[in-house]
């Protein structure tokens, strides 16, 4: 176990070199310098030449590609020039927040689908499976920005019971009932297409290994059908369910810049939307390669998971 | 084609959906056309009129342009950035999943590499990262979700391919003298083409989704012109006041996806044979049993009695007569054979005495089975449960799919105990060691904790054996338990399988296709074809003087070692579908004794002394 | 003269390599063999799973590089860079017949392929071929517009076989073509098989576990184990006189009817590790006979009697 994990983590450098690599040539593609974007079009042509040395934009793609490489590898990310405070310093602020949101909808989707999934195959074509099935279709239709906003208007400008939006009551807020509360619709919101997608799936994976001949086995040997359901064939479909949950989790992460936006949550995706419009160029570089760098540890936790429930897997 | 939609609309979602869906289209397409106020002309005066109200009859937005007119425009707007997105990101990804897919090699390792680096970012990050290299607008938006689809498409395109270019069929393309190109676009490209429809339609409904959500951050779509995204994003200032601006556009969005999603499904659900066939019910615990069966006593004393079994599987409006009135019985220490080719219902017999028949489409419609006096057929399923792995054990064909791939196999035989006994893990386990000892495993003591994987097929058979014995049953049923294996495996198995029963007085119901291993195992065997039995008796009587014409010539069939160079005996014809026999005997068709007699009727199975043939010609008559 | 000539053939599949270590060996599916197959024989060639008689028939119809040695096809070196000439020189039946047909073509487009590609007929011309070939093969012609998921076993592999005439080959491989089908088809296609090799003048390899049946067909057999060859013979005599120990344990095991169970090997041993293959003989761990020598050096192919050849340092 301990060499496949170690194997899974050498094998995530190429890709994240490769992360940084197309990040900086999707960069290079703006048209204009980004001097001209930072002092704006007002600026005289000597403070942008100052500004493009400064920043080594007057050396050749590759060199610029291993000064920015080395920069990020110290920790340096270079300073937003809309904030003025350094990149890393409001990306990891941000990212904590994100990461909170993202999480929580992340386990939420996790468990919920699954386990709709779950009783959706067991009961196939009963009424519980019917259910289940007209509501996943309905979750996966709808846009989570405008479940979100259909939310806030009905639990929390109608009825009154959840904050509107934020992370934090402006007034004596700060504590964790207080995060939990703001916490409830965004996380909602969030989670309601990956449960849907996560629950049809795991439907599909439970009645393909349903029929498989293991099952039939474990049948033959008396194994009481509850356990033959939640054990055998659980176990087994978590083999096609697990790398689905790592898909789901980017989708979760994609869609919290959504739900940030709708819900004013103080997240990177926010951020990121912001830093296009004012064109931050380092922000937004540094909050993509931040964020995609994170994904792909977590992705490798996921394979590492799935490598110790198939034992097929390690050899 | 016409199949083809049929099936779609015999979906009442999917038709639903295709009704939504072409409705929306009639009315974008419609709209150039419609008496529609101008959309993007503001009149700040009119601004958030309610709906229905005069000239407006969704209402106007902050701007006073009415809402209506936006919602039409904006929708066609939507369609059009989504399906073009679905089609280039369908089209480039399946080009390099089918050409990295089929030439393999250094040339997938490269494509494949880059893939995993794009779908290692979460896909929004690369179309923000995209959309700010291009700059906001609605076909940069476009552009974006496009290409952060290709990966996916490609991924997916190119796992099905692999699949199918180490088929046997493009290896005799090759031979026919197809080139590369010809064999990716004639031999690859129809039958992957379902698959590439399959993921398009329902894909298109989420790259809807994902422009509109571009255009909803601002970053797609720019004032004035609006899609359904930015429609929403610009209504969000003004939710609390005016919601139903917010609404109309939201509405479309979800109805649009919606209905593409239940198209999607339909169509996939259309395209793909094995669901077509109804085969992905998942079968029940216990086999369905019939209401209108009743239970019949036993005709003959023994310790597993069949008394006229009747399975069927209900497929569509097809019924197929698997097991059509078989009766039986085993003795204890009692070897007995069922031979039949395929489709002769021997392994559905087997399947049907502890209700492990797939069901549905598998259903028993009458007789029983008695075992310890109590008929089995129709049991509740708890009784049915105590029975199985405890006092009548299954020993299936191929080890690698029936034992469990992801239990250590010690698991595995500790389970099967501890499903009937209360008894601890510590126990349990040190009685599978034992198991693994009895049925001659080298290193037990290592091997109970290999995985099925780690094992030959030959040992998996073995385990297969252990956790069949693992609590003392009085039968075992063994459903071509060699089929799977060499030879020289399958002479130690069966050599194993005899010890045991001599050793513990088991009964044996021995399903095979092979009379050499009937001739060496059994000591009664029953012949099967197209679900009945159509002779029995004592092993050697009925090897050395076949009775029934089929049985003679299936034994002259099997070739022999040791006779040389030959020609060999064969049987004209192929056996029947049992979802239309012909009346009389099943066999009549390709017997040259049958006459007019043979084609009409039922004819009985009959005999003495436990010799029975069901013919009215036989090749011996039965004293 | 000889159809197919095959000299130290062999294939090792490579392994990945592990992470710090250096690449592997490779797992020696084929070891160097030679053999030779006459015009108008039938070489039947028999072995267990793992044995690598597959990996040998796609190698000889240049589906799989070999890893070293020679094919000569009618005395010419394998070459199948162009395969319109390839295919009129060699041909192939599967064991599959079903998966070895296109499943969205219907049984014309199939037939079609070979006769316009290698042969350049047409339309009139194919259809004429098409009709004479089904004739032959006992199929009646209004299949050749029904899709494969209609036909049975033994009607696919008919076809399979079809297909095979089609390009005129005077050579065909024969991959375990009847394991896949019960005992009442399975002698009407090796009857059918029999039956154009004496009206076409064709030249068979029939591969197949079933021992019985490679008797029945060949005029000669091979024995193989392991990747190896370890016997040569005439059909009649090797499973009746072999020489090589694990000839008589395949024949012994074979069941048979009126034959009491015996156990023809009194160890419950299997095949050795293919990655990790043990040095000299690699039947010496089941073999009663072997002494020290066996364990160390591999044993050579040497004639023993008039036609037959077995690698064995102990021979019965």
């Amino acid at each position: 176990m301990g060499s496949y994990i170690i194997k899974r983590l050498i094998s995530a450098i190429p890709v994240l070199l490769g992360i940084t690599i197309i990040v900086f040539l999707i960069m290079a593609m703006i048209p204009g310098d980004p001097a001209t974007a930072i002092l704006g079009s007002y600026a005289t042509p000597e403070n942008v030449a100052r500004l493009n040395r400064d920043l080594g934009l007057d050396a050749p793609l590759v060199k610029r590609y291993f000064i920015w490489l080395g920069n990020m590898l110290t920790g340096d990310f270079g300073r937003s020039y809309s904030l003025n405070r350094p990149v890393l310093d409001e990306i990891t602020e941000r990212f904590s927040a994100t990461l909170i949101l993202a999480g929580v909808s992340f386990v939420l989707c996790s468990i919920l689908g699954i386990l709709a999934g779950v009783v959706s195959a067991a009961r196939q074509y009963g009424w519980a499976d019917k259910l289940i099935t007209l509501t996943v279709l309905v979750g996966i239709s709808v846009p989570s920005f405008f479940l979100g906003m259909m939310m806030i208007l009905l639990f929390a400008v109608n009825l009154r019971w959840l904050p509107v939006s934020g992370m934090y009551a402006i007034y004596g807020g700060g504590d964790l009932p207080d995060l939990l509360r703001h916490l409830i619709m965004p996380s909602l919101a969030l989670s309601v297409v990956a449960t849907g997608v996560i629950a049809r799936l795991a439907r599909s994976a439970m009645l393909e290994v349903l029929r498989q001949d293991f099952i039939r086995t474990a049948r033959a040997k008396g194994v009481p059908e509850r356990r033959v359901i939640m054990g055998h064939a659980l176990r087994a479909a978590m083999v096609s369910i697990i790398p689905v949950l790592g898909i789901q989790a980017g989708f979760v992460l994609s869609g919290s810049v959504y739900i940030e936006i709708v819900f004013q949550w103080p997240g990177i995706g926010r951020m990121l939307v912001d830093a296009i419009l004012t064109r931050d160029i380092l922000l937004v570089q540094g909050g993509v390669v931040f964020v995609a760098a994170c994904y792909v540890i977590f992705n490798i936790i996921v394979d590492v998971a799935q490598g110790m429930l198939d034992p097929r897997i390690k050899t | 084609m016409t199949g083809f939609l049929k099936l779609l609309f015999r979906n009442r979602l999917a038709a639903m959906g295709a009704v939504i869906l072409g409705a929306i289209l009639l009315l974008v397409i419609l709209t150039p056309i419609l008496p529609l106020q101008n959309p993007d002309v503001t009149a700040t005066a009119d601004r958030f009129q309610r709906p229905l109200s005069p000239g407006h009859l969704l209402g106007t937005d902050h701007l006073g342009r009415d809402l209506l007119a936006r919602l039409l425009y904006g929708t066609r707007l939507s369609l059009i950035v989504g399906v073009a997105a679905a089609l280039i990101a369908g089209i480039i990804g399946s080009a390099i999943g089918i050409t990295a897919g089929y030439f393999g090699g250094r040339l997938d390792n490269i494509v494949m590499r880059g893939v995993d680096m794009l779908m290692a970012f979460p896909y929004i990050l690369l179309a923000l990262a995209i959309v700010a290299a291009l700059g906001p607008g609605l076909m940069n938006a476009l552009i974006a979700v496009a290409a952060v689809n290709i990966p996916f498409f490609a991924r997916n395109i190119r796992g099905i391919t692999v699949g199918l270019a180490g088929r046997e069929f493009i290896d005799a393309a090759k031979l026919s003298g197809m080139g590369h190109t010809r064999i990716i676009l004639t031999e690859l490209l129809p039958n992957v083409l379902p698959v590439i429809i399959i993921a398009m339609s329902t894909t298109v409904g989420w790259m809807i989704l994902e422009t509109a959500g571009l255009s909803f951050l601002g970053l797609g779509s720019q004032p004035p012109q609006a899609d359904l995204g930015s429609m929403l994003g610009e209504a969000r200032s003004s939710l609390i006041t005016s919601p139903y601006v917010s609404l109309v556009p939201g509405v479309m969005i979800f109805l649009i996806v919606m209905s593409i999603n239940l198209l999607g499904d339909g169509v996939r659900d259309a395209l793909d044979p094995r669901l077509r066939s109804g085969a992905l019910s998942r079968p029940l615990a216990t086999t369905l049993v019939s209401g209108a069966r009743r239970p019949v006593p036993p005709a003959r004393d023994g310790l597993l009695q069949i008394a006229d079994l009747r399975t069927q599987f209900h497929v569509g409006s097809r019924i197929y007569k698997a097991v059509d009135g078989v009766s039986l019985s085993v003795r204890p220490g009692e070897c007995l054979g069922i031979i039949g080719e395929s489709g002769s219902g021997k392994s559905v017999t087997a399947l049907s005495l502890m209700g492990l028949v797939a069901s549905p489409p598998g259903i028993i419609t009458g007789g029983s089975v008695w075992f310890d006096g109590r008929d089995m057929i129709g049991a509740p399923y708890e009784d049915l449960r105590r029975i199985r792995g405890d006092r009548v054990a299954y020993i299936f064909q191929d080890p690698l799919s029936t034992l469990h791939p992801l239990y250590r196999i010690g698991d595995q035989l500790a389970e099967a105990i501890q499903a009937h006994h209360k008894i601890g893990k510590a126990e349990a386990n040190e009685r599978a060691l034992q198991l693994l000892r009895d049925v001659r495993i080298p290193n037990p003591e290592s091997r109970v904790r290999n995985y099925p994987h780690e094992m030959s097929g030959g040992m998996r058979q073995r385990v297969g054996i252990a956790m069949a014995l693992v609590n003392d049953p009085a039968v075992i049923i063994a459903d071509e338990p060699t089929t799977a294996l060499d030879v020289t495996v399958q002479a130690q198995i069966l050599m194993l399988l005899e010890d045991l029963r001599r050793e513990r007085g088991l009964a044996i119901v021995f399903i095979t296709h092979d009379f050499g291993v009937v001739g060496q195992l059994c000591d009664r065997v029953a012949v099967m074809y197209a679900g009945r039995i159509v002779e029995e008796g004592p092993t050697a009587e009925v090897l050395a003087r076949p009775s029934h014409p089929y049985t003679k010539r299936l034994i002259a069939c099997v070739p022999e070692l040791g006779q040389g160079r030959r020609e060999m005996a064969a049987i004209a014809g192929l056996p029947p579908v049992v979802s239309d026999l012909p009346p009389g005997c099943a066999f009549a068709p390709r017997c040259d004794k049958a006459s007019d007699s043979c084609r009409k009727g039922d004819i009985a199975l009959s005999g003495s002394g436990g010799r029975a043939v069901r013919c009215l010609f036989p090749e011996e008559a039965l004293t | 003269m000889s159809a197919l000539k095959v000299t130290d053939l062999s294939k090792t599949f490579p392994l990945a390599k592990t992470l710090f270590g250096k690449a592997k060996n490779g797992v020696r599916a084929v070891r160097p063999m030679s053999f030779e197959v006459q015009v108008g024989e039938t070489l039947g060639i028999v072995g267990e799973s793992g044995c690598g008689k597959s990996t040998l028939a796609r190698m000889l119809v240049g589906l799989l590089e070999p890893s070293g040695g020679t094919i000569e096809i009618e005395g010419k070196a394998l070459n199948n860079a162009d395969p319109r000439v390839f295919g009129r020189l060699i041909q192939y039946v599967f064991q599959d017949p079903i998966s070895s047909l296109n499943p969205r073509k219907t049984i014309r487009q199939i037939m079609d392929a070979p006769l316009r590609l290698l042969h350049g007929l047409n339309p009139a011309e194919r259809d004429a071929r098409i009709r004479e070939i089904f004739a032959s093969v006992n199929l009646r012609e209004e299949f050749l517009d029904r899709y494969p998921h209609e036909f049975s076993g033994g009607q696919a592999q008919r076809i399979g076989i079809a297909r095979a005439l089609a390009a005129d080959a005077r050579t065909i491989i024969l991959d375990e073509p009847v394991s896949a089908l019960d005992v009442s088809v399975q002698a009407q296609v090796l009857n059918l098989l029999a039956d154009l090799k004496a009206k076409f003048g064709l030249t068979y390899l029939f591969i197949s576990h079933d021992l019985a049946v490679v008797e029945a067909v060949s005029d000669r057999v091979v024995v193989l184990y392991f990747g190896a060859i370890v016997e040569v013979g005439r059909a009649e005599s090797i499973f009746k006189s072999p020489r090589h120990p694990y000839t008589k344990l395949l024949a012994d095991s074979a069941p048979v009817v009126g034959r009491a169970l015996a156990a023809p090997e009194q160890k419950d041993t299997e095949l050795p590790d293919p990655l990790n293959p043990p040095p000299g003989c690699a039947f010496a761990g089941r073999c009663p006979r072997a002494t020290d020598i066996c364990r160390s050096k591999e044993p050579q192919l040497t004639q023993m009697g008039d036609d037959q050849f077995a690698a064995c340092h102990h021979p019965i």
